[in-house]
């Protein structure tokens, strides 16, 4: 009895000390960032395919040509509603204390200067894959915006996904920053894979999520009902999208489909930001889109 | 006959009155929304000239290009009144996306209006003189009918 006591006891420690290990918040390597410096022109254009304003901008603030990311829109979800933090300059309320590294451990390890979980809302899942140049040029770019004094909601999420430690668990299971799309690409089908698959973050709408809200990369880009409840988000795979690559990048250019309507719902935001973006960088995504892995309807 | 029964008899014939002008009413409705949507047909039909041009797909023809411009032009000049009536939107009418918050209050949709009117101005200047003059005119065009379509009409169910 007292040996079975022993092993008991034994074996939770272990499983505890497994979960402390496995939920503790990871960080990205310092040095990696704090050797670069970074360029607020290039980082406009990192800003534009991250889509960062489509959430961080205040709703009633939508209109402005100012971009004031000083957040406060809300994420409904099956999981709780999330509001968009303010990630404005302002020190008080923004990121206006924070280093370039703290911002790398935001955006790709979803950890804050504090060490705590972000929620998957904000996707770091695939910023993940942004290569670390980008990341502070993006850095050196949202030091030029306007600072805002709009405090932060806190987030509206119910037990069990209010404990943000178990976030670590989720992290380990869903989230993978490694390319999704393998094989052989050419240098324009590489391009687009970054831009899809890292900053532009496609797959968070457009593929599905298991019950525990992980991306199902087994049906990458396949399609998705829409958390908001309405509709659902397309599949844009090969085997559901037969746009040509012209048809693809003059939609992310002018928001115009091949019957020459304009594109509705959130993806008019999306268009806002593609819009943005290069000529050579939508043809890329473009090409990229031809060549994900059909998934059927 | 009495003043009160005067009034009576006014009220009663008008009721009697507004039954079939209400009838009337409701094609009256349809046919506004059947104008826009043709309308709207219209507009793609002479963007999708310019936006083929734009992509490749079609050679560049520099009057065929004037001359689809020109038609978004004329597109501009029809009277909305008529044809963005009160009550024609999606919630008291069955064949629209047209949102309520065209017509309420704080509405913008005059100042979305004009900017389609620039922007197919700026594509009837540009349009005849070249395929990169064109293409550099079709994202101010896809911006001006996105900002309404995002504002004012409900997604496709």
């Amino acid at each position: 009895m007292n040996k079975f006591f022993k092993s008991v006891l034994g074996l939770s420690l272990i499983a505890s000390a497994a979960g402390l290990w496995i939920t503790a918040p990871r960080t990205v390597p310092a040095e990696t960032f704090t050797s670069l410096t970074g360029d607020a022109t290039r980082g406009e254009q990192v800003f534009w395919t991250g889509g960062c304003a489509s959430c961080h901008t205040a709703e009633d603030d939508a209109q402005d040509d100012r971009i004031l990311l000083s957040g406060g829109k809300a994420f409904v979800t099956d999981f709780g509603t999330f509001y968009a933090p303010n990630i404005t300059p302002d020190p008080a309320h923004g990121l206006g204390g924070w280093s370039a590294v703290d911002f790398a451990n935001a955006m790709q390890a979803g950890v804050s200067p504090d060490g705590k979980h972000y929620y998957p809302a904000f996707p770091y899942t695939s910023y993940a894959r942004l290569n670390p140049q980008d990341v502070v040029d993006l850095w050196a770019f949202m030091q030029t915006l306007p600072p805002s004094e709009v405090a932060n909601r806190p987030h509206d999420v119910s037990f069990p996904f209010s404990i943000r430690r178990g976030l670590g668990v989720w992290k380990v299971l869903f989230s993978h920053p490694e390319p999704v799309v393998t094989g052989d690409l050419t240098a324009a089908q590489k391009r687009g894979q970054y831009l899809v698959e890292g900053p532009a973050h496609c797959g968070e709408c457009h593929s599905p999520r298991n019950s525990m809200g992980g991306i199902d990369y087994t049906r990458w880009l396949g399609g998705a009902p829409n958390p908001s409840g309405k509709g659902t988000i397309p599949n844009i795979t090969p085997a559901a999208l037969d746009w040509s690559e012209a048809d693809i990048a003059e939609y992310l250019s002018s928001g115009f489909t091949p019957e020459y309507d304009s594109a509705g719902g959130e993806m008019a935001e999306v268009i806002e930001n593609t819009a943005r973006l290069s000529d050579e960088d939508r043809a890329a995504i473009a090409a990229y889109l031809k060549a994900v892995p059909r998934i059927s309807q | 006959m009495s003043y009160i029964t005067k009034i009576a008899s006014v009220a009663i014939s008008a009721i009697v009155i507004s039954t079939p002008v209400f009838a009337q009413d409701a094609k009256v409705l349809e046919a506004a929304v059947k104008a826009r949507q043709a309308q709207m047909t219209l507009y793609a039909f002479n963007l999708g000239l310019l936006g083929d041009m734009a992509k490749g797909k079609v050679e560049y023809d520099a009057q065929k290009a004037q001359a689809a411009a020109s038609g978004l032009t004329a597109l501009t000049k029809l009277d909305g009144s008529r044809m963005w009536l009160p009550g024609t939107d999606n919630e008291s009418l069955e064949n629209t996306r047209a949102l309520p918050a065209i017509w309420a209050e704080g509405s913008d949709v005059g100042e979305k209006s004009k900017a389609l009117k620039a922007a197919v101005a700026a594509m009837d200047e540009a349009a005849g003189q070249g395929l990169e003059p064109l293409k550099a005119a079709i994202g101010g065009l896809g911006g001006a009918c996105g900002a309404c379509h995002k504002a004012y009409r409900a997604p496709k169910s």
